[in-house]
Formats: structure tokens, sequence, C-alpha cells
């Protein structure tokens, strides 16, 4: 089965959440040198809640999507409940399987949230 | 002339997936009965350590195992057996230059030259030695049209420069450097400059002579050219090994071991410690014999037949597709490198592999070359023996697919 679905064909095309946040809480960049991916994520938390979240990248088809439909999900989540976020909760989001080489580009995002929270 | 649909029948993975479709030999080449048969005959028949043994098995491995060293000398045209050292890999011959030749000759202030397109695996450890060292790295780039700048050498190659180390097919690129011509201008500046090729993907699908070559050193990988994985080799001439210091030391590398010192074995040995990939070097000359059956020049012409095919119907088909590396190179081996403006290379690659596709995405361990392509990644196809016509046409549907899917 292709993993180039309509969601992710979506996501990846029309990226939501793309951008910048004016006056960020946290902001971070995380790279993939190896297949020159590079992700900006900017977040913006009040009372340990995710208010918004933006992200400018450059990058695969599911590098894209991954963080276009991650960053919808986080929105009105409180960092207790993000930090605890796993590879498979990624997975599921993107409701696809990836091979161990392919992988590290659905996750790049997610390490970029992760290191938002620290 | 070469047919590549009877070549199949030879690799069993084409029984096991008739449908593969592989463009990826400039990673690791397929491997043909003949040298998977050799790996389980030693396995199964005379199993056991070499040199170390008096007894019949021991006896027939090591026979078996020297016997390849022989053939590649003849294979390679080296002068003797003792100018042949088997290392795990291309990185390892390399490497074992470097520490061994290059710690004790590179002084501070001293060069290395070497190229552009160079994999990492001959670019690293010479830039890593000069950082300790304090020396430079001089880096020859390419000309206008994608070639090596191999008309100014001047630039990069002087009195103090030390060693040359460069490819002589680019694993990008595709295009075959002028080797001799380039040794003997080096060596006209600099008559004492040691000179390295990276062979790993010349050997595989070119006759390579090294006294034609005219180089000091040369390496190339097992895996690459048929044979068992595990296996590099490394022909350096002997003069110079002779003056070489040991890379590892152990097992099977030493003549006398006393509490206070330690004496080394000759060529090739010094530079053999431990137990070796045994079974894989008695198998590589199966795969050197099945080469050479098939005829160099044969597998050479074929190749460059795929890839111009394969160039000008990518040409020819897509618009917003771009293939990198000079447009008319004569020397050019079965590589073909392109990138898209609009798509990922790792996309472009996961919608190949839906359909039995295998190609490479990346930076194919090139990241300089892009760098200076200014390209973070591109996606490569490469052609062997066993890849036909409709190989090419497969991959070429596949990428109309991916236009369709990606938009
Ligand atoms: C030109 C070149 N040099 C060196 C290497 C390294 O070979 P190995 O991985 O077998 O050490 C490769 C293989 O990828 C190569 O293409």
């Amino acid at each position: 089965m292709t993993i180039y679905q309509e969601v992710i064909l979506d996501h990846a095309e029309n990226p939501r959440n793309t951008g910048n946040i004016q006056n960020p809480t946290n902001t971070v960049i995380v790279y993939n040198p190896l297949c020159g991916d590079k992700i900006k994520m900017d977040v913006l938390i009040k009372k340990d809640r995710v208010i918004d979240v933006r992200f400018q990248g450059q990058g695969c088809a599911i590098s894209k999507a991954a963080s276009s439909l991650l960053t919808d999900w986080v929105k009105g989540k409180t960092k207790e409940v993000l930090k605890n976020m796993t590879k498979k909760d990624m997975m599921k989001l993107l409701k696809i399987e990836l091979g161990p080489n392919r992988i590290k580009c659905a996750l790049l995002p997610l390490e970029a949230l992760q290191k938002l929270l620290i | 002339m070469l047919n590549p649909d009877t070549i199949k029948k030879d690799f069993p993975i084409f029984k096991n997936i008739p449908e593969l479709i592989y463009l990826d030999s400039t990673a690791t080449s397929l491997k043909p009965k003949i040298v998977i048969d050799k790996l389980r005959e030693y396995y199964e028949t005379y199993s056991a350590n070499i040199y170390r043994g008096i007894y019949h098995l021991s006896e027939r491995a090591t026979e078996e195992y020297e016997k390849t060293r022989e053939i590649i000398v003849s294979f390679i045209h080296a002068k003797s057996s003792e100018e042949v050292i088997f290392t795990r890999n291309t990185s390892e011959s390399l490497n074992l230059l470097c520490y061994s030749l290059g710690e004790e000759i590179i002084k501070k202030g001293d060069e290395i030259a070497t190229t552009i397109m160079e994999h990492h695996s001959n670019f690293v450890p010479w830039q890593q030695l000069l950082i300790k060292k304090g020396g430079k790295l001089a880096v020859i780039k390419l000309d206008k049209d994608g070639g090596l700048d191999v008309l100014h050498l001047e630039k990069y190659i002087s009195k103090k420069t030390k060693i040359l180390c460069l490819t002589y097919v680019s694993n990008v690129l595709g295009v075959a450097n002028e080797i001799k011509k380039i040794i003997q201008n080096a060596k006209k500046i600099n008559p004492s400059i040691i000179t390295i090729v990276d062979a790993a993907q010349a050997v595989p699908h070119r006759k390579v002579d090294v006294q034609d070559l005219g180089c000091d050193f040369l390496a190339f990988s097992s895996h690459k050219m048929l044979g068992p994985t595990g296996v590099g080799v490394l022909w350096g001439r002997k003069t110079l090994l002779d003056a070489m210091p040991p890379f590892l030391y152990g097992g099977e590398m030493i003549s006398e071991v006393h509490v206070r010192n330690t004496k080394f074995k000759e060529t090739p040995h010094k530079f053999e410690a431990g137990t070796p990939a045994i079974a894989e070097v008695i198998a590589l000359k199966e795969a050197v014999r099945y080469l050479e059956k098939v005829g160099l020049k044969e597998i050479e012409n074929h190749e460059q037949k795929l890839a111009s095919y394969a160039i000008k119907r990518l040409g020819d088909e897509f618009k917003n597709l771009h293939v990198i590396g000079p447009k008319n190179a004569e020397n050019k081996g079965g590589i073909v490198s392109f990138y898209f403006k609009k798509y990922h290379p790792h996309d472009v690659a996961q919608i190949l592999s839906e359909k039995n596709i295998c190609v490479r995405a990346g930076n194919h361990c090139a990241m300089p070359l892009h760098e200076e392509l200014n390209l973070t990644a591109t996606v490569r196809a490469s052609f062997y023996l066993y890849n036909t016509q409709s190989d090419v046409d497969a991959l070429i549907d596949g990428l109309h697919d991916v236009s369709r899917i990606l938009k």
C-alpha cells in the first residue's frame, strides 16, 4: 500500500500552522543533515498549555505532513501530555507505516516539539 | 554481446524476487550463485582457520584464501601477492593508509590534495589527519563543464603536497577521471608525491591495471563487484608497503613476540591482524572469475549504453528534472544522478520502491560534492551487468508515476 495517501499529500501540499509566532515562549531548529531536512518550530505556552505552534522548513512530503499533522494535534494540549508523546503516537497521527530508514523523516517534527518543551 | 537476461539467471535473488528492479549496484552489487556456493563450500567442507592448523582442513582453507590473492594480482596487474592486502572494505583500506602512511609522513605545514567528488571514506580520514597535524587539505574543484579541474593542477599541488588521493569513478557523477594523466602531471610538479586511487567504483565496472595507471596505492571493495560483504582490497607498491608500520596489532601479523619487543611479519601479512573474513575472501575469487568470464569491456559498454538511454529519456520526458554531472563525458560509468525541482529525493525513491524499483536517495556519502552543487540530496540510479533496458523503462514509468502522485 502506498504511504502517499490523500491525507499525507494534502498536508504535504498545504501544510497547516506554517510561519512564525511573534513572541514565542520557545523556538528551536532541528536538522536531519543526511537528507537535508530542516525544521524551525515556535511555540507559545500559557499556563502549561500549548496555545499556538508554528513551523517552517524544508523536507520531504513525509516530514512536511508530519509537521503539519503534529502541530494541528498539539494545540490546546498540556505540556505534560506532550512530553509523554512517543514514536508510536506520532505514527498513529500519520496513519502509515514507515521502514527504519524512512521513519527519521516523520520523527523530526516530534524531536523539535520535545526540544521546545524542555 | 553481453545478454543481461541470461546473466540474471545466475543471480538467485531474481528467482526469489522476479519483479525486482535493482538500480543500486553502486551501493552494493547482487551476488551470483557461484559466489554464494563458494561461501557454503568453505563452511561445509573445509571450515577452519588459516595459517594455524597443521591439519588438512586448515591447509585447504589457507590454499583457497591465498589463491584469491593470486587471482587479484593478475586481475589488477599487480607485481606480486605481497602487494595485495585484504581489509574489510574500501573505507578500511583507505584508513589503513591514513593511519600507517599518513601518520608517518605528514608533518605540520604539509599538504594533501584530494577532490570535491570524493566519497566520505576518501575525504574524512585525510581531513582529520590534517586537522591533527596542522596541515592543509587542497581540494580539486569542478571545472565549468562539471568534470575535475585537472588543467590547473598547479593550483592544488606543489612540492609541499605529500599525498594525492582521488577517486577513479565518482559514485555520484559517474565520471571516470583521467587517473593516468592526472598522476603523470602531479608527479611532474612533485616527483615524490604519493598517489592513492579509490577504485571502489572502477574495479567492478572496467579493466583496471595498476601498472598502467601509475598509482602507488589502490583500494576497492568486494561487495561492489559481485563478491561477499566484509572484504576490501588494498594494493600498494611493495617498497612503500615495506616501509610502512602495521596498522593493527595482534595475531597472524607477528613473527616473534617477546615480553619487551615484537617483530612483525612482512607485507601483506603484517597488515592482516587477526582472523580475516576467510569465507568471504575465498569466495571473492569466484566473483573475479565471473567478471572476467563476462568481460570487463563488455560490462563497461553495456552500462554505458543503459546510462545513455536513461539520460536521453529523462531529458526528453521530464521538464522539471535535472541530471547532474558533465553532459558529454565520453568516459562515464553506469551511474545517473538527478533531482526534481519540486520533489524531495526521498519521496521519489519511496514511490519507486512501492514499484519494486531500488534507487538511492540522499547525498550518497558525498556531502562536499552536493554542497558544491548547492544540493542537499539527489536520486541515483546505477546499472550493472544484470540490468536490462526494460529496467530503465520501469524507472522512467515509475518517475511518471511520481509526477502523477506528487503533482
Ligand atoms: C567511490 C567510493 N569510495 C569508497 C566507498 C566506500 O566503500 P565501502 O563502504 O565498501 O568501504 C564507496 C562505496 O560506497 C564508493 O562508492
